[in-house]
């Protein structure tokens, strides 16, 4: 791999390789969720942390992770432009403040407490991988990566408010496709 | 506060995001209303079965390895390294680069057990009255949220208790200079602090046991973090900690 001029300061590299290395777990983890592609995501992350490396110098805030995680959210909607053939079909664009139908359907008092105690990784993985890419994205943010709700909008280039309203769609979409999922075996 | 107010609140509210007045507004809605309240309760259920799942993809090895290949290759040694190779007096460029070799391992060796002193005397200051933990919990649902925010690493926090070390809490502890994650457990009457930092490297190391001031250390790293597990627990019971503690990192990863 060439390695411009710019970036040949291993001072510079040294301190990098420190503060981004040990995020690439997560990293992976976000594009794997993004891309639903083992491949596609190692390139994307391979990327990423190229281009984190090129810009390092314009890192300015104390957590890198939602920095690190901007940079790949981007190649990864890029990667979504380059699949749809179209920049205009970049994602399954949902608006988050078209009028919604109710977050809550079901009768309250079902003891959903014991069946969602069961829900496994693969389910949920799969469940997750399901949710149209906004809320996905937030989802996994939250609940996987632990960013907070500013650090999610900084990441997810939206307000503060937006990221609330599409983490609890993501939940109750989720919650709604378990329990979709429990009805057969009943 | 409407239902509808509430209904997106809530996850806020779950997520530790809402400032006290907002917080008590949500709560009160929440006390007076059963439907609300049956939400919050099934999105709590949710939020920890899913902490518990653990839905992350560890980054194949290949991929670690291109990322560090494409790296610039960070080879400056530091002054005092410099001062250390100073020392040798160098006939050929081929002697220079092995010596370079052989000093690179020995300070690191140095700076290792510097490292593992300082850990010692963090297990020992943490034996004090009233220091131990900062967290008390044998719930690792508890213990590692606790972290979040603390350290820019979230340590593993994994319950030894069927295997016969009983999780008692976390705490926030100082080694080198910067903030380390300490967790720590109980056999019989030893206290186990398993300390836990990140590290640049990514390569695994086995494991490696040392007495240092009649404390044993088992020390390893694996997957970017470096781990001490220390205690005045005999050695091979540290080491059958560290092997229990390993063989179930390994199993959540699989899971």
């Amino acid at each position: 791999m060439p390695v411009n001029a710019a970036n040949d300061d291993p001072e510079k590299a040294r301190r990098f390789r420190d503060a981004a290395l040990p995020h690439l777990d997560a990293a992976y983890t976000l594009a794997r969720y993004l891309l639903r592609d083992a491949n596609d995501a190692e390139d994307a992350v391979q990327e990423c942390y190229l281009r984190a490396l090129k810009h390092f110098d314009n890192f300015r805030g104390t957590a890198i992770k939602p920095w690190l995680l901007a940079i790949l959210r981007n190649i990864c909607r890029a990667e979504y432009a380059r699949r749809a053939g179209s920049p205009t079909a970049a994602l399954d664009e949902v608006r988050d403040e078209t009028a919604q139908t109710p977050l809550w359907h079901e009768a309250p008092e079902t003891p959903e407490g014991q069946v969602l105690r069961r829900w496994d990784a693969d389910t949920i993985r799969r469940l997750v991988a399901a949710l149209a890419e906004p809320f996905r994205e937030a989802f996994v943010l939250r609940e996987i990566q632990n960013l907070s709700y500013r650090e999610i909008a900084e990441v997810a280039a939206v307000p503060v408010g937006t990221v609330m309203s599409r983490l609890a769609r993501a939940r109750a979409m989720l919650r709604s496709a378990w329990l979709a999922e429990q009805e057969p075996s009943k | 506060m409407t239902c509808d107010e509430a209904e997106i609140l809530l996850h806020a509210l779950l997520d530790g995001e809402l400032d006290a007045g907002h917080a008590r507004e949500v709560e009160a809605h929440i006390a007076g209303c059963p439907a609300c309240a049956a939400q919050l309760n099934t999105y709590r259920e949710m939020s920890m079965a899913i902490a518990v799942a653990d839905l992350g993809y560890a980054a194949p090895a290949s991929l670690r390895r291109r990322i560090e290949a494409s790296l610039p290759q960070a080879q400056a040694p530091s002054p005092s390294r410099r001062s250390v190779l100073k020392g040798f007096a160098m006939g050929s460029a081929a002697s220079a680069i092995a010596a370079t070799g052989l000093v690179a391992i020995v300070l690191r060796n140095d700076d290792e057990q510097r490292i593992e002193s300082e850990i010692v005397s963090a297990h020992l200051r943490s034996l004090q009255a009233g220091h131990l933990t900062d967290v008390v919990s044998t719930d690792q649902h508890t213990v590692k949220p606790w972290f979040n925010g603390r350290l820019d690493v979230a340590p593993p926090v994994i319950d030894l208790t069927a295997q016969g070390f009983t999780l008692i809490g976390g705490r926030l502890d100082y080694v080198d200079g910067r903030p380390i994650g300490a967790i720590v457990y109980r056999r019989r009457q030893h206290v186990i602090n398993l300390f836990v930092a990140q590290t640049a490297s990514t390569e695994s190391r086995g494991p490696k046991m040392e007495t240092i001031q009649g404390f044993n250390i088992r020390r390893w790293s694996d997957r970017g973090l470096n781990y001490w597990a220390v205690s005045d627990l005999a050695a091979d019971e540290l080491a059958e900690f560290g092997e229990k503690f390993e063989a179930a990192m390994k199993s959540s990863a699989a899971g």
